[in-house]
């Protein structure tokens, strides 16, 4: 399974992605389990809403922290994150 | 009290609501208590409401709904809905007994996330046997509508002697009803399935045979269907850390509104477990005697207190060591360095004797009857 670069990405309907008050941190929800996420990753999750492909979180992203040379960190975690379910292309 | 009072105690995560021990099954390895007709007495709607507002501001984040049937309270959407409101992810830990179409939509719409259906074989006339009720079609149809309207779907499974023949079935049964995750869990020997033991443990060629199997096929389903394989303790070397460690991370609210750090510790002597109608979360979880028992490792005794394993199994189930060894701050005697470890070995034998043995004594189930013999 590989990220299809001229598709949108969602985040999966069947996992929630939350803040959580008390752990001061987003996490991914899914049938009896809990995966933490640091600061950057959540990030990258919030940005797929189904309206952007890879290349448009990208400079969504770069944008947002005026920064740039972001491509590898984020195609290899939202590789990782299409193994694991967390997110989906149509 | 055993525990420490120094210790940095961290919040609950999993809250398993435990609503009623009714249930219209009757399987014989059930993990509620043997004498749960003792403890019939149910709490109300809004009990149960303060008790998941209190552990959610604690931090309590996965919630099991379960029992029990859970469907049997008639205010289970109403749960649900406050549950969602405050930002947990639920999970209905059901039977599917009786679940029909529209209460799978009313669900939905009040928030539930997710629907753990059980099943108990992959045929029939052995589901229907084991449950103790005619029920595989019907568990079969609710997968169906569980997937149909958008709930992940979790098969579970439990294992044990009289099904670990039909493991390939199982795992094509739960490929074609479309699970996205199957649970397949060794039976663990509390409660009813302790008592049953002889006729549900299998024998270690049947465990590495059908583990083989679930392996395999756990790659040919790779990015499909996720296989959770609950290990059977019996046979491996070293205990479970059980619930992540005593009072760190589980928490458990049995019918009658007693608190518990695991779902079997009610058996546990001298805890004197609380009650939520008598105290909040956050003194339950913080100050109760019980939930500080085993916290850290100041009680443990040898061969665990200088084991430099200590901490990675926390000296394996309190529940296990006290019904297997009389002594509940034993080392479970799943681990080959407990002195006691030949009671693991007797009851493989002991197991291994009766399902040799022409004339096996019948299954004891788990229903009303049977408890109120165990309740005296």
């Amino acid at each position: 399974m590989t990220i299809n670069t001229e598709l949108t990405i969602s985040f999966s309907p069947t996992h929630r992605l939350q803040w959580e008050e008390a752990q001061q941190k987003d996490v991914i929800l899914y049938p009896e389990g809990m995966v933490e996420l640091n600061q950057s990753s959540a990030e990258i999750l919030k940005h797929c809403d189904g309206s952007r492909t890879l290349a448009q979180i990208v400079t969504a992203l770069e944008e947002k922290f005026s920064t740039s040379g972001l491509t590898n960190d984020i195609s290899s975690f939202l590789e990782d994150a299409l193994k694991n379910g967390w997110i989906q292309q149509p | 009290m055993a525990g420490s009072n120094n210790l940095k105690i961290t919040p609950p995560r999993w809250l398993l609501a435990e609503l009623t021990y009714k249930c219209p099954l009757q399987c014989p390895y059930c993990s509620n208590p043997l004498d749960y007709a003792k403890h019939s007495s149910e709490i109300g709607t809004e009990d149960w409401k303060r008790v998941l507002t209190q552990a959610r501001k604690m931090g309590a984040v996965q919630l099991g709904f379960s029992g029990g049937e859970p469907l049997t309270r008639q205010d289970l959407p109403e749960l649900v809905q406050h549950a969602r409101q405050l930002g947990y992810y639920s999970n209905l830990i059901t039977s599917g007994y009786g679940l029909t179409e529209e209460k799978i939509v009313q669900l939905k719409e009040a928030g539930l996330d997710h629907i753990q259906v059980s099943i108990q074989a992959s045929t029939q006339e052995l589901n229907d046997h084991l449950a103790g009720t005619e029920s595989y079609e019907n568990k079969k149809q609710v997968a169906h509508l569980v997937k149909k309207h958008g709930y992940p779907m979790v098969l579970c499974v439990v294992i044990h002697r009289e099904n670990i023949h039909q493991m390939t079935q199982i795992l094509e049964m739960a490929e074609e009803l479309g699970a996205d995750y199957l649970e397949l869990a060794n039976t663990q020997y509390y409660g009813w399935a302790h008592k049953n033991r002889d006729l549900l443990l299998p024998t270690k060629e049947q465990f590495e045979e059908a583990e083989a199997i679930a392996q395999a096929y756990k790659e040919k389903v790779a990015g499909k269907m996720k296989i959770y394989y609950v290990i059977p303790d019996f046979y491996e070397d070293r205990p479970k850390a059980c619930m992540n460690g005593w009072g760190t991370t589980f928490l458990t609210i049995a019918p009658d509104g007693v608190a518990l750090p695991c779902h079997s510790a009610r058996d546990l002597p001298d805890l004197d477990c609380p009650s939520v109608t008598d105290y909040s979360i956050a003194e339950i979880w913080n100050e109760s005697k019980a939930f500080n028992f085993f916290r850290g490792n100041e009680w443990m005794k040898e061969p665990c207190r200088s084991c430099d394993e200590k901490e990675k199994d926390f000296g394996g189930c309190r529940c296990q060591a006290y019904m297997l060894t009389g002594d509940m701050y034993n080392t479970d005697p799943v681990c080959s360095k407990s002195p006691d470890h030949h009671v693991i070995e007797e009851a493989l034998d002991a197991a291994r004797v009766s399902a040799l043995s022409d004339n096996e004594k019948p299954l004891i189930f788990r229903n009303s009857k049977n408890s109120k013999k165990y309740s005296a």
